[in-house]
């Protein structure tokens, strides 16, 4: 893998700091008139989610990571790893806990999911932005109540519980935004 | 590439563009005003600078009648201007372009444009409050500039990084870069990189963005071409001149002796030779202007760019540059 300099390094690139992989979001190149050039390197932990700064100066190098993004297709779960699956080369990796963190609640088999390797291994994984999802508890309906005052809470198949207008019927399917986690729409089940 | 997928259009605004012509009117203004004169010297040249944190850019050049040879591109235009002073040129000022090799960054392009003048009988104090008083002129923007403020380098760094720079041991600085939260690696840092990187993380966040503050009295190690104190050899007559973090310039009272200006420029070359850098020769025709006699006087460089920024509120040195590196 590459090894980044000074005057190389970039924002957007993976390298790896402390023995961790992290992509850098923030560059800054720092000159005195009369002193040695430095640059001032921002970056995020990809596993802790941590921002730190580090200090480049002439000859000081990052190490790049061989870290790639690629769609994988969740397969199941056993309730201690998580199987994804390229769906190109039907090569299979499985992801820990850490790495499916918050996902888990969204995802669902056969959902085309986001998969983060690191030296060929998930390190984290994104459900899909937009996920149908069917209610598995909420309270009844309000029939006719279609004006949008007010929401409950409704629980869903894989887990994750969203506010919901409060004329959703239990059993409906509906569209959820994971990034915020919030209620999009009713859908066609 | 050819054809539409080129970045042929300019990063500046077309505000930036007028600004700067109008800035450099008013600047002409000023020094017309005071009886400082204009003048132009090459920007090419045999002799640059041999600062260790400078590079040079330069090439092989050829022109009929004189031998084939070696030339920068100037990293400021010190060199020829203290020859037009030991030539008895009185105060001078250029406006100019100077080049510096590996420097971009939000407020560096390798190609940029410099502000240089020099005071003929003037000690650096008093080229300060010029300094001053041109940068209240010509910053008319939005922003309302509050009374300058002058402090010592060492004041400044005991206020905000709590060493003494004078006296502080060396461990004691490389310690307290050390507990920086940006994780440095310090090793082959000498004092005064640590030093710099010190005043460049402790103290230039804490200047304040709506005045301009002088810093004087540098560590005389830090003297590049200005003269020592006479009342504190430790510390040498070289100032700069910040708003907010944004160095905008440095000057000197100038050292004029040429048994002392030589032995730097050897010990400049001796660095630069023990880390591996370029060795431009040493700049004869400087150092016999200097044997001829270099009038007492005080100078200063002040980067136009910056200035320009500074106005407009700007956040990066593209803004103000039609073409920068990228697109040049």
């Amino acid at each position: 893998m590459a090894s980044y300099n000074m005057n190389q390094v970039k924002t957007g690139l993976k390298v790896i700091e402390s023995g961790e992989p992290k992509a850098i979001i923030a560059c800054d190149f720092i000159k005195p008139g009369k002193g040695q050039a430095f640059t001032r390197v921002k970056m995020r932990n990809l596993l802790s989610g941590r921002v730190n700064e580090k200090t480049l100066k002439p000859g000081d190098l990052l190490a790049g990571a061989d870290i790639v993004d690629s769609s994988m297709q969740y397969l199941y779960s056993d309730g201690e790893h998580w199987f994804f699956m390229n769906p190109d080369t039907y090569e299979q990796v499985e992801a820990d806990a850490t790495a499916v963190a918050d996902a888990e609640q969204w995802i669902k088999e056969e959902d085309i999911c986001s998969v983060t390797l690191w030296n060929g291994l998930p390190i984290q994984i994104k459900a899909p932005n937009f996920v149908i999802r069917k209610i598995v508890e909420t309270d009844p309906g309000l029939k006719g109540d279609t004006s949008g005052g007010g929401s409950k809470p409704a629980k869903l198949e894989t887990g994750a519980t969203v506010k919901v207008p409060l004329f959703i019927q239990n059993g409906e399917p509906i569209r959820v935004d994971t990034r915020t986690g919030e209620y999009v729409s009713r859908a066609k089940s | 590439m050819t054809g539409r997928g080129a970045d042929w259009r300019p990063t500046a605004t077309p505000e930036a563009l007028r600004r700067r012509a109008a800035m450099l009117a008013e600047l002409r203004a000023f020094f017309a005003e005071r009886d400082v004169l204009e003048v132009e010297t090459p920007l090419l040249s045999a002799e640059t600078t041999l600062d260790l944190h400078l590079d040079s850019l330069g090439s092989e050049v050829e022109a009929p009648g004189v031998p084939s040879r070696r030339m920068y591109l100037q990293t400021s235009p010190e060199l020829a201007m203290k020859r037009l002073l030991a030539a008895s040129s009185g105060s001078i000022y250029q406006v100019c372009k100077a080049f510096r090799g590996g420097e971009r960054g939000r407020w560096h392009n390798p190609e940029f444009t410099i502000l240089e003048w020099y005071r003929v009988g003037w000690d650096h104090h008093r080229l300060m409050r010029e300094v001053v008083a041109l940068i209240e002129t010509l910053l008319t923007g939005s922003r309302r500039l509050e009374a300058a403020v002058y402090a010592s380098y060492a004041d400044l760094l005991r206020q905000h990084a709590g060493v003494d720079p004078h006296d502080a041991p060396t461990r004691t600085l490389r310690q307290t870069v050390e507990r920086s939260p940006a994780h440095q690696n310090t090793d082959g840092l000498d004092r005064d990189d640590l030093l710099s990187r010190l005043f460049v993380e402790r103290v230039e966040p804490r200047l304040a963005s709506n005045r301009v503050t002088v810093v004087f009295d540098y560590p005389a190690s830090q003297a590049a071409m200005a003269r020592l104190n006479a009342g504190d050899p430790r510390t040498a007559e070289r100032f700069e001149a910040f708003v907010g973090d944004i160095e905008l310039a440095n000057g000197y009272g100038e050292l004029s002796d040429p048994a002392e200006q030589r032995q730097r420029l050897e010990r400049d070359l001796a660095r630069r030779r023990k880390e591996g850098r370029p060795l431009p020769p040493m700049p004869s025709r400087f150092l016999a202007a200097l044997e001829a006699g270099l009038p007492r006087c005080s100078g200063v460089a002040l980067g136009f760019d910056r200035l320009l920024g500074l106005d407009l509120e700007a956040r990066k040195i593209g803004e103000l540059i039609a073409f920068p590196i990228e697109r040049a």
